[in-house]
This record gives structure tokens, C-alpha cells and sequence, in this order.
């Protein structure tokens, strides 16, 4: 049988193995934590502290303003030491609050483990995940709960998670799978509960052959949940990819998942699921794989949210002095960062600090026409017409050939000969096309 | 004259009379019943195409004056004597407008104002800003990749070598263009008639502000002093002095501002007498 699989896609260096054989580490106590306001897509939390409060672990310190927006909880004990503009990994700037560690980790007290949680019914499990402020955790931090309310007429038949890991040098959901794979299936098991459904997937690339073999265990005993094993190749993770190499479905132009029945969650998202309804315990840290040629020592680390680079880096030996770049997430569709003075967000799947040689992009030249860019789209797009189209100010025919539905995977610029800035003149024309939007109500 | 020719011309004649004749009949037949007002009023408009007003063009702006009742004022490079001339088109009254120019609010050029790392990227500020909101350590600030220029229809605009844009008074007619085309909106429409501008758009504390630029706003209040400016026409907004345009005794303001800055704007004839030396030279 053909391997499954989807059209289009790279093969990236995937600089795995800096760290795929590393357990999870947990880190040692920060001093102090920033915990921005912003960290999901949607409405910014609402703060509910002040300076001079005392916190627990795991106290909500903000709260959602509306429904696509999620609470957010401290992630240490200690003083709030006030409300202040620092240095975002998204916006560049943004509000946060920062809370000086007392040095104990106290937590609170609401944290205890329910035997029948799967008994529990799906709008209190949905509550339950609302209340814990979770979002999708690969890194696109869309809020959890409103991922699994659809519209009633939108029919759900598969759930999908998603453990592909597609991103080079990132080994964070690998590790989690090999360590916690019982807590990511129950994970499963209260989402295909809350959105009644009685298929569930979970897809990997085949160079986690030791995940699979974990996870295929873990599921045994659930005849309904199916371990799915994909080719490497970038962007396999992507939702819409996934479904296509899963479920041979295809999310059409403009679309989501749900309209062709699936709900795709990343494999730390289901972890953090169970965490919420079986404990009530909210999402106050995650894995952050700490990677890259001038990393001393590279590793997986469970960080609280809100600790600054700096520390997670000085824990794993610091940066060699040839370091030339810092991103957050992974090479393909990572964030550049300034410096190390940047929190971990609930969003940052990585830190990955580049040596110098390895940071700089080579100067564009003119486009060959080789049709390179239109071979590797997963999306079927054609990036380089698109790119000239956005340099041109031609939005209306940009819009015509689809460019809303680019995922930014970035394969398009990787591939291309001429070095040309593909994804990001793309970016520009769908932030234009929105403005206009926007603007015209 | 063979018969062949004659029998040619004949026939083409024929056809374009006939033709002609049906175009001349078809013209009175659908005649489309336009106002005169319209092409009178287009003929006053200065046929930039800027789009200043809201409109692709100036014809379609007279239509709309006409047909949908625009306001007479929106033509800014038309200037001030426009929009009596349509009026009295209209047969209304007249509301005096003013003059508008545009102005760059951020002084911080290269070594000025710090940079927090090196962008590689698009060489366009609207792609620019998408990284990181811009590679200026200041949130606020000039990214410095001209796409103000870019956006000027009337050469009014340069880059200089400073890495600031700079406006031509003279040239800029105040559309806007500018204005919509900055990502971090710090090309300002001023009243010409206004002496003084603040070179800064920055909202965040004076700490904040000192550790990103040396000529940034850092909100000290000390503008608004009854004892620097006594007309106390100067009131303190989002950490900044929002500035009325007839503000008259700034001279003191501007000398004692600590971290310079304000911008004085030379008087349009001041800065021709000046010009006028080199272009006779």
C-alpha cells in the first residue's frame, strides 16, 4: 500500500537529533516570570492582580475577555510585581505580568485527581478546559475550547491528534508521546467524548519509530483510536495535510477542518486536556525544546510559562559565542527574537539559537521561473505569481488565486532558487487584503 | 477611373454614410443625460488621480459632488481657492477650509534611535513591520524603508540619507497618500497656518522612551508649564503635548525641551529666500 501522504512538501535538514534521545527536564525554579497577557489568537486576557498581590501556582491571574480568548494562570508562587510592557515573541511588545518567585512553588489547593472524569459530562469537561486556559499548544495557540465547539451543523465524525512534528530540530511532542503517552490517549478520549465521535487517529512521521511503538501500546486497548504512521515530510503537521494524508478529505478554499467533519489538536494540547479535567489543573508550563548548533547542551525542558529565554538557556549550558540568531519555534515557521530577554509563551514549542554562518539569508535574485515554489505548495498555490502580484499592489487578483488560503509554511521559500522572499511578500498581501477587509466592514 | 475603383469607393462610402447615420440617430436616441456641472468641476480639479479625496479619480470625485452630494472640501491638492470656484458651480456657500501639509513625526535616524536587531527581509516598511513589529527598539519609530515615498503621487517625498523621509512643502498638496501608507502612522496632516509640530509619536514612559532614543518625547510636562508656555494652550495627552495648531509663544518650549523634541517649521517664504541664493548661483 502507498504510503499516506499529501501533495507538495520539502524535505528540510531535520536536526532531530540534538535532542530526541533527551528526557524531558524539569526547570529549576525561575526568579521572577512575565507572563504576557497576549499568548493565544483572539481577545488579550484581562488582568485580575495587582502589584504588591500574593500568588499561588495556578491561580487565574487573568481572564478571558470574550469567547475566542482564554484565561491565563501563574505558573510560580510569589509577588506581583506590577503590570509591565516587555518584550513579546509575537508582537514584539506587550503587557505582561510580572510575579517575583518566593522560592517555594506553592500551588493551589483546587488540584486533585478525579477517577471518574470520563464520566463527566461533555459540557463540564468543555468548562473544565475553558477555565484552564488552554490553547493549541504546536504553536498557533488558537484557543482549545472554541476548537471544540462547532456549530451544530457542522457534523464531527474523526478526531484527529496531531503528533506528526513536522518542523525540524523540534522534539518536544516526541518526547511527550514517549513519556506520557497514557495521559495524551485519555486526552483523546475527552475530546472524541466532548464532540461525540467514534474515530480517533493519532498521526506521526516515521522517524519516531520508538513513539509509535509507544503510542500504538497506549491504544491498544481502544479499538476505536487507530495510530496512523506518515512519510517525513514537511509540512506534514499542518492541519489541513494531515487531514488530506489521514482521511484522503480535503478542507476546502477558505475552510476549516470542521467542515469536512475532523477536529485536528496537537498531541501537548491533549495532555494538557486530561491535565484539565482529570486534576482541574491549569496550563501553567509546557515542553520547550531547547536546540541548535550553539546550544552547549540541548534539551527538552518543562518550562513555567512566562520565564524569560535567558534563564531556560543559562539551564542548558547557554549560548556558544558563534550564536548568529535566535527563534522561537522551529526554522521553518519560527519567530527571529531579538534576545534572550523574551517569555515563554503558551505558544513557544522551541527555542532554537542558529550559529552565525547558518543565520543569514542569502541576497534574492530575479525569479528563474522554475516552477520550483508551485511544485513543493501544499496548498496548491502559485507563490511566486502570488509574491509578484502582492509587489505590484494587485490585491484583487492575488485574492482571485487563493492567496488567503496560504498556511505560511514557508516550503516555498526554503525551495526556492533565487532566495526570494515568498512567504513574506505573501504575508504582507493577506494583512493588506484583511485591512481592506477590515476597512470596507 | 476603372469601374472597379469606382464601384469600391462607392461601396465604402456608402457604408460609412449609412453607419454614420445609424451612429448619429443611436447617439440621439440613447442620449445619456449628463449634468454639464460635472464636467465643469472636473475641469477645476487638478487631475492628480491622487485619490486623496476617498475616489479612484478626479472625474469620479465631480461625479460624486454632484450625484451623491460629497462634501466640496475633500480635494486637498485642489488648495484652499478650489473649493470657493466649485461652490459657486454648486450655487452653495462656501466653508473655509485650510491648507494641510505633511509632516514626519519621528526624529529618530540612524544612530539616533536604537535598533533591536538586523532585519533581512522585503525592503518595504508595511513587510517590515510584520516582523517582530519592526527592527526599530522604539515601537513607534521609522523603519526607514520609504514606503511614504513610495506612496506620494506628487514627487513631494525623498528619503534622506539619515534613513528619516522628508517632505517638500512646497510640492506636498496634503493628500494623505502618506499617511495611509505608514505602518506605524507617524506621517501627520498639519495645518499649514501651524508653526510648530512634535517630531515624535512615542506613548510610553520617559524611561522606556530614553532607553530606545535620545530625541524621543519622554512626556517630562515641562511644554505645559504656565511659566514656558503662558497662553497654557499646551495639554498633556498619552504621555505626549498635544500641540493646537495656533499655538503662538513656543519659543521657550522649544529651546528648553530636553530632549529637542519639537520641530520648528520654516515659513514657506523664509525657506524660498533661503533656496533663492543657490538657484541663481
Amino acid at each position: 500500500m502507498a504510503k499516506k501522504t499529501f501533495v507538495g512538501g520539502v524535505h528540510p535538514y531535520e536536526g532531530k537529533e540534538f535532542t530526541e534521545k533527551k528526557a524531558i527536564e524539569k526547570l529549576p525554579l525561575p526568579q521572577r516570570v512575565a507572563i504576557p497577557l497576549q499568548q493565544h489568537i483572539g481577545a488579550p486576557a484581562k488582568a485580575l492582580v495587582e502589584k504588591g498581590q500574593e500568588v499561588k501556582a495556578g491561580e487565574k491571574i487573568a481572564e478571558a475577555s470574550g469567547f475566542v480568548s482564554v484565561p491565563i494562570h501563574s505558573s510560580i508562587s510569589g509577588k506581583v510585581k506590577g503590570i509591565e510592557k516587555v518584550n513579546h515573541p509575537v508582537s514584539g511588545r506587550g503587557e505582561a505580568i510580572v510575579i517575583e518567585s518566593d522560592g517555594e512553588d506553592n500551588w493551589v489547593e483546587t488540584i486533585r485527581f478525579e477517577e471518574n472524569y470520563l464520566e463527566l459530562d461533555s459540557k463540564e469537561m468543555l468548562e473544565r478546559i475553558k477555565d484552564a486556559g488552554i490553547a493549541g499548544l504546536g504553536g498557533a495557540t488558537f484557543p482549545t475550547h472554541v476548537k471544540l465547539s462547532p456549530p451544530p451543523d457542522k457534523k464531527i465524525d474523526t478526531v484527529i491528534l496531531n503528533g506528526a512534528e513536522c518542523e525540524p530540530y523540534l522534539t518536544a511532542d516526541h518526547r511527550l508521546m514517549l513519556e506520557h503517552a497514557d495521559d495524551i490517549v485519555a486526552g483523546l478520549r475527552i475530546i472524541m467524548k466532548i464532540l461525540n465521535v467514534q474515530q480517533g487517529i493519532i498521526g506521526i512521521e516515521d522517524n519516531k519509530p520508538d513513539a509509535i511503538e509507544v503510542m500504538r501500546k497506549a491504544v491498544k486497548d481502544f479499538n476505536n483510536i487507530q495510530v496512523y504512521v506518515f512519510p517525513v515530510k514537511y509540512p506534514q503537521g499542518a492541519e489541513k495535510q494531515m487531514i488530506k494524508a489521514a482521511l484522503n478529505r480535503e478542507v476546502p478554499s477558505g475552510g476549516l477542518p470542521m467542515d469536512v467533519g475532523v477536529v485536528v489538536q496537537n498531541v501537548g494540547t491533549a495532555k494538557a486536556m486530561y491535565e484539565a479535567v482529570a486534576y482541574h489543573k491549569p496550563l501553567t508550563h509546557r515542553v520547550v525544546t531547547v536546540t541548535g548548533a550553539a546550544v552547549n547542551e540541548p534539551k527538552n525542558v518543562l518550562v513555567p510559562i512566562g520565564t524569560m529565554f535567558e534563564d531556560v538557556v543559562a539551564f542548558c549550558g547557554g549560548m556558544k559565542e558563534s550564536a548568529g540568531k535566535i527563534v522561537m519555534g522551529g526554522p521553518m515557521m519560527g519567530l527571529a527574537q531579538p534576545n534572550l530577554q523574551v517569555p515563554v509563551v503558551k505558544g513557544t514549542s522551541g527555542i532554537l539559537i542558529l550559529e552565525e554562518h547558518e543565520a543569514h539569508v542569502p541576497a534574492e535574485d530575479p525569479c528563474i521561473a522554475c516552477g520550483r515554489c508551485v511544485e513543493v505548495c501544499p496548498m496548491h498555490l502559485l507563490p511566486t505569481t502570488l509574491q509578484i502580484l502582492v509587489e505590484h499592489e494587485n490585491y484583487t487578483e492575488a485574492e482571485r488565486l487563493h492567496i488567503m488560503d496560504c498556511i505560511e509554511c514557508g516550503s516555498c521559500s526554503y525551495i526556492c532558487p533565487s532566495n526570494r522572499r515568498l512567504v513574506q511578500g505573501i504575508r504582507l498581501g493577506k494583512r493588506k487584503i484583511l485591512e481592506a477587509r477590515r476597512k470596507a466592514g | 477611373m476603372s469601374p472597379q475603383i469606382l464601384s469600391s469607393l462607392i461601396t465604402l462610402g456608402g457604408l460609412g454614410l449609412l453607419f454614420g447615420a445609424i451612429l448619429a440617430y443611436a447617439s440621439k436616441i440613447f442620449y445619456v443625460k449628463k449634468d454639464p456641472r460635472i464636467e465643469k468641476i472636473n475641469a477645476l480639479l487638478p487631475q492628480a488621480n491622487c485619490g486623496g479625496c476617498g475616489y479612484p479619480g478626479c472625474s469620479n470625485y465631480a461625479e460624486a459632488i454632484i450625484n451623491e452630494g460629497a462634501p466640496v472640501t475633500l480635494c486637498a491638492p485642489g488648495g484652499p481657492d478650489l473649493v470657493p470656484q466649485i461652490a459657486e458651480i454648486l450655487g452653495v456657500e462656501a466653508e473655509a477650509t485650510e491648507s494641510m501639509v505633511a509632516v514626519v513625526r519621528c526624529q529618530g535616524a540612524k544612530g539616533v534611535a536604537k535598533d533591536k536587531f538586523k532585519y533581512e527581509g522585503i525592503e518595504d516598511c508595511n513587510a517590515a513591520v510584520l516582523v517582530q513589529g519592526g527592527h526599530k527598539a522604539c515601537v513607534y519609530g521609522c523603519l526607514g524603508f520609504g514606503s511614504c515615498v513610495k506612496a506620494c503621487p506628487f514627487d513631494a517625498m525623498a528619503m534622506l540619507d539619515n534613513g528619516l523621509p522628508t517632505v517638500f512643502e512646497d510640492k506636498c498638496t496634503g493628500c494623505g497618500n502618506c499617511v495611509e501608507a505608514c505602518p506605524k502612522g507617524i506621517m501627520e496632516l498639519i495645518p499649514r497656518s501651524q508653526k510648530v509640530y512634535l517630531g515624535c509619536v512615542n506613548k510610553d514612559s520617559g524611561k522606556e522612551v530614553r532607553q530606545v532614543c535620545s530625541v524621543g518625547c519622554i512626556g517630562c510636562t515641562l511644554c505645559a508649564k504656565p511659566n514656558i508656555t503662558p497662553s497654557g494652550k499646551i495639554k498633556m495627552q498619552d504621555n505626549m503635548p498635544a500641540i493646537p495648531p495656533d499655538w503662538d509663544d513656543f519659543e521657550m518650549a522649544v529651546k528648553r525641551c530636553p530632549t529637542k523634541s519639537f520641530v520648528v517649521r520654516i515659513p514657506a517664504e523664509v525657506a524660498e529666500e533661503a533656496a533663492a541664493p543657490e538657484a541663481n548661483a
